[in-house]
């Protein structure tokens, strides 16, 4: 499947192989070695561009397209509109760019939230438990289980709980300890935000804790010991030594979380089906909507270039500021 | 042994990118080679098997398949044609037919939603039927004419023939309506308001709403906006959605639940028949929903439990189009012009749209036949039945048969979903927030 | 992970203590909930999970473990998961352990592009691909008469999207940890090195390796969007066809949450069993 992608073959300047074999004067065994490691690189570039760039260079293509159902037929013969949909998209004054910038929005805060939730779950839950106690491998694994799940097990199981009439959430909040006057919407509503969020930190915070418990691990116990004898107490000992050690693996984890968050499509998907709340509408719902929904593919792959933009541009903050600080360090 | 770091990056870097974009380009113009196979003329390359895609008509998958694969095998016999049968959930039927139309590696025949059939005969993909291809399954004259408006745009050839016609009544439960003192049940919305107060009361109510599924409420702003001279589409097929009638029909929908108090809060975020349960199990007095009997049945409501009427009318004053209760809803047949089976899969709508097949099949899932010689049998002259072939052969009107409609559902249904979550949260809806709603959705119809 | 840090032979003071203590409480709270409300759900007869809420189960039946083969066809999508997400794992682990060594072992043209790529497209989220690779594998399918749109294969090369750019990201770092004298002096002996790939690296960084084996099966396991617009009947996977239980006249929750824990077990089984390698090979790279 991968050779028929690239059948037709690139014109010049071709795949690094090919250009780094006519460079060397003599070929055999040096241009060998030297073309070992686009060898080994070959099936993962033709994945890559069958299943990430080429589709990239389709959706691009289709965002300057007309592509509503008259044309998914024949769409090759969509008409071209130009920048039209991306206007549109943009134009924050009208329903259909204010929608798009409210999802943004909502996508933002509940990124914010549900990464800095999971993560102070998980760090808490491991400095809690990094000292040895009875039962704590038990609690660990036990810990772990919801991101085990399968996520439409875990997200099904909570809209069966989240129901406002026979829910359990209700049954606690409403009949057994009568917090509210009347039972609270959870999938409807504002309040989808929240469910949105819990649903999503309870999945991924055991993440979180699973690779803070093992960087804990890394620790020197010598750091600790030496603590103690200058007179630390527990408390200064976590400020003073098990935070700060966790700044490298912090890194990754957040960056991870953050990308898993922000893309999230299963989990409100699986919670509120193809209509998502307002307060609930993350970005990749959002473009779910509007082009499979409403059968407007073109406005649909203009909103996805924009999140394609936009998600460079972190990728790009990232790696300035993570080799910056590499520098820094080295 | 390692090749060091070549030093100039830049070149370098635009190198591999000019690589990464030809390459793209390349499968792009593989991409844009081709759109759809087959071309639009049907063939009989595979005469002996037709894939059929079915809709889930039955109260699960499993019992759609007891119900149509005797069938399938008498045509099999018949005919000696092979019908590979998939039934496909609602909620993935037209994501299904859609990604069907742009590969052109779909079914040879399907069933639609038939609100859908204008949109998707925009698409090009349905074989058009024609007075030749009609004349092969019997000619126009055997369907009830309500039902054929219901399966394509007007003035072009229908992109569908339909296979189950369903109607909207109003469905009330007979225990409760005599314990509330209530005589009969009501026939203009004022009535029907006072029964709703009477029902409402010890946590039961008047109605029950399927208010967070969209595709409920457009059917119900349609039915409503028609009582109130409004339509959601002009002459033209531009959307119309924010005349003040049209507010005042959405409003007097979401006003159940809101203002006048006579539907549960809860079905705010009803999307999975929960209004059906409700009704079945005595929560709620009434319930307006097509061809419930089945879904009664099996929530353990005995038909003798329950009565239907036509949806009621704003009042005998009003006009002919106010005089409208229910939109003509139910299935529709298509075929797909790249069939590679063109005459067995005609021959199998002949079979399926056949009077024997439509009395098999209709009474099984409790729809009424669109053809209608079958219609007449006495399977179909159940109380229930009669009220509402009475209702779609008088006063229903087909949803507007416009290339967008599937949109309008989906826009319109949609917002009144976010104003049932308003209600239901105890904020009031006011004519302003509808009006807002749906210019909004009006707008993104138009872009 | 037995090897668990003692502080000091004195306890820890009590505010601590009760600290642990009631968060720890707290937080197995939150965690058992849903699972306690999905096992006692699937163990209760339908009119207990259609009305309101109960803790207790009115009566313990299994008939629900039972009705889930008959109301769908769950075995057929067990099994479809069970191929789907094993070869898209399979093909993920094979590329990126080849794709990886380079990275981490050479530096050639194009090195620093590859992994700001591999870095940007695990990125992107899923729905960007959807459309544009549906119509790819369509007209792949055209051209060449290779049906992918429906079957499996189209779905195992739509899981690489996400499995494989991480599974490069996460081995990249973890041979990165591996000495290089170890290779180095595997080729001194006349391995090539591809030899000294197989003999040497691989063997030594087995906890990565299984790391993204466990990784990539339970994404491809869970993934929901793609499997709804590429199945059909005979290739639906798991994830879509627990939907079958939704009828249309109601909504079978006891067999909904009984199906769901039928397709928990094996991958939280399996996930128990061996997180300590996902945890090593995730924090090779960043805990250096």
């Amino acid at each position: 499947m991968t050779t028929v992608t690239t059948r037709p073959t690139a014109p010049p300047p071709g795949p690094p192989v090919k250009s780094r074999r006519r460079r060397g004067p003599r070929l055999s065994a040096r241009v060998r070695r030297a073309g070992l490691p686009y060898l080994l690189l070959l099936p993962a570039v033709l994945l890559e561009l069958l299943i990430h760039i080429g589709p990239m260079a389709v959706g691009i293509w289709m965002s300057f397209r007309d592509l509503t159902q008259q044309y998914i037929r024949t769409w090759d013969t969509a008409p071209w509109v130009g920048l039209d949909n991306f206007s549109v998209a943009v134009d924050v004054d009208a329903p259909v760019g204010e929608a798009l910038l409210q999802s943004f929005f909502v996508t933002c805060a509940f990124t914010v939230l549900a990464v800095g939730l999971a993560w102070l779950l998980g760090v808490t839950a491991a400095i809690l438990m990094q000292e040895n106690f009875g039962g704590r491998g038990a609690l660990r694994g036990f810990f772990l289980t919801p991101y085990a799940l399968p996520v439409y097990a875990a997200v099904i199981t909570w809209s069966f709980m989240l129901q406002r009439d026979n829910g359990m959430v209700n049954h606690v909040v409403h009949e057994q300890l009568g917090l509210t006057e009347t039972p609270p919407f959870w999938l409807i509503g504002d309040n989808s935000f929240v469910s949105l969020v819990v649903v999503a930190v309870w999945r991924t915070w055991p993440f979180a804790f699973l690779i803070i418990m093992a960087a804990l691990q890394n620790i020197p116990r010598e750091l600790y010991e030496a603590a103690q004898v200058d007179g630390a107490g527990i408390w200064q000992q976590i400020r003073k030594i098990t935070l700060p050690s966790l700044r490298p693996v912090n890194q990754v984890l957040v960056l991870v979380l953050f990308l898993w968050t922000f893309n999230d499509f299963n989990v409100p998907y699986l919670l509120f089906g193809k209509a998502a709340p307002e307060s609930a509408d993350l970005i990749s719902i959002h473009i779910y909507q509007s082009s499979f929904v409403t059968w407007d593919f073109g406005a649909g792959a203009a909103m996805s270039v924009l999140l394609l933009l936009f998600l460079m541009v972190v990728t790009a903050v990232y790696l300035l500021v993570t080799s910056r600080e590499r520098k820094h360090d080295g | 042994m390692r090749t060091r770091p070549h030093s100039p990056a830049a070149p370098r870097r635009r190198r591999t990118a000019a690589l990464a974009a030809t390459a793209a380009f390349a499968l792009l113009a593989t991409a844009c080679g081709g759109g759809s196979t087959g071309g639009d003329k049907g063939s009989n390359d595979s005469p002996d098997s037709l894939t059929y895609w079915a809709s889930n008509q039955g109260s699960s998958i499993e019992h759609d398949k007891e119900v149509l694969e005797p069938e399938l095998e008498k045509f099999e016999k018949e005919t000696g044609i092979e019908v590979k049968l998939e039934v496909v959930p609602w909620d993935s039927l037209l994501d299904r037919i859609l990604a069907a139309t742009s590969s052109g590696q779909g079914p040879d025949v399907l069933n639609i939603g038939n609100t859908w059939s204008a949109s998707l005969q925009a698409t090009g993909a349905l074989l058009p039927w024609d007075a030749k291809n009609l004349e092969k399954i019997g000619g126009r004259d055997r369907f009830s004419s309500s039902a054929l408006a219901a399966a394509g745009a007007e003035g072009k050839d229908p992109a569908a023939v339909p296979l189950y016609s369903l109607a909207y009544g109003l469905y009330y439960n007979k225990k409760m309506f005599a314990d509330a003192g209530i005589e009969k049940p009501p026939a203009t919305w004022e009535e029907f308001q006072e029964t709703g107060e009477k029902l409402t009361k010890d946590g039961k109510y008047g109605l029950a709403v399927e208010g967070g599924n969209p595709v409920e409420n457009a059917h119900h702003a349609f039915v409503f906006g028609k009582q109130h001279g409004a339509d959601f589409f002009d002459i033209a097929g531009e959307p119309t959605f924010d005349g003040p009638e049209n507010v005042a029909a959405v409003k007097q929908y979401i006003d159940f639940l809101g203002k006048d108090g006579i539907a549960a809060e809860g079905n705010a975020e009803y999307t999975k028949n929960e209004s059906v349960r409700d009704f079945a199990t005595g929560k709620a007095g009434m319930l307006m929903w097509q061809a419930a009997a089945s879904s009664l049945a099996s929530h353990g409501m005995k038909p003798d439990e329950y009565g239907v009427v036509p949806i009621p009318l704003p009042g005998a004053e009003a006009g002919t189009d106010a005089q409208i209760n229910s939109m003509v809803a139910g299935i529709n047949m298509s075929v797909f012009k790249n069939t590679d089976n063109i005459d067995g899969a005609l021959k199998f709508v002949e079979f399926m749209t056949s009077t024997e097949e439509q009395t098999i099949l209709n009474s099984a899932y409790g729809s009424i036949p669109p053809v209608e010689e079958a219609a007449k049998d006495k399977a179909f002259s159940t109380p229930d039945l009669k009220v509402l072939r009475k209702v779609l052969a008088e006063s229903s009107a087909p949803l507007p048969q416009v290339p967008d409609e599937s949109k309008f559902e989906t826009l319109v249904g949609t917002a009144m979903k976010e104003l049932f979550a308003q209600a239901a949260a105890g904020k009031e809806v006011t004519t302003g927030d509808i009006k807002e709603r749906l210019t909004e959705a009006q707008q993104q119809m138009q872009k | 992970m037995a090897d668990t840090i003692r502080r000091s032979p004195t306890a820890p003071p009590n505010s601590f203590m009760w600290t642990r203590r009631v968060i720890l409480t707290l937080l197995a709270l939150f965690t058992a909930v849903p699972l306690y409300v999905m096992i006692s759900s699937s163990l209760k007869p339908l009119h207990d999970v259609t009305g309101s809420f109960q803790w207790i189960p009115s009566e313990i039946t299994f008939s629900a473990y039972v009705d889930i083969w008959d109301t769908v066809p769950l075995a057929r999508y067990f099994l479809n998961s069970l191929i789907v997400a094993g070869a898209a794992t399979a093909c993920s682990v094979v590329i990126a352990t080849f794709a990886a060594y380079a990275v981490s072992r050479y530096r050639f043209r194009g090195r620093r592009v590859f992994t700001v790529t591999i870095l940007s497209t695990q990125m992107l989220p899923g729905i960007l691909f959807l459309l544009p690779l549906f119509l790819i594998f369509v007209n792949i399918g055209n051209t060449t008469g290779i049906a992918l749109y429906g079957s499996r294969g189209a779905l195992i090369l739509t899981y690489l999207t996400f499995t494989l750019p991480f599974s490069i990201w996460m081995l990249i770092g973890y041979f990165d940890s591996i000495p290089r004298d170890l290779d180095e002096a595997a080729m001194v002996d006349g391995c090539g090195a591809l030899g000294a790939l197989f003999r040497v690296v691989v063997p030594a960084a087995v906890p990565g390796i299984i790391a993204v084996t466990i990784y990539s099966f339970m994404t491809a396991w869970g993934e929901v969007l793609f499997a709804s617009v590429m199945t059909n009947e005979q290739t639906r996977t798991l994830a879509i066809g627990l939907n079958g239980y939704a009828t249309q006249t109601q909504v079978y929750w006891n067999q909904v949450m009984a199906a769901s824990l039928v397709a928990s077990l094996p991958i939280v089984a399996g996930f128990l069993l061996l997180q300590r390698y996902l945890v090593a090979g995730l924090t090779a790279g960043a805990v250096k």
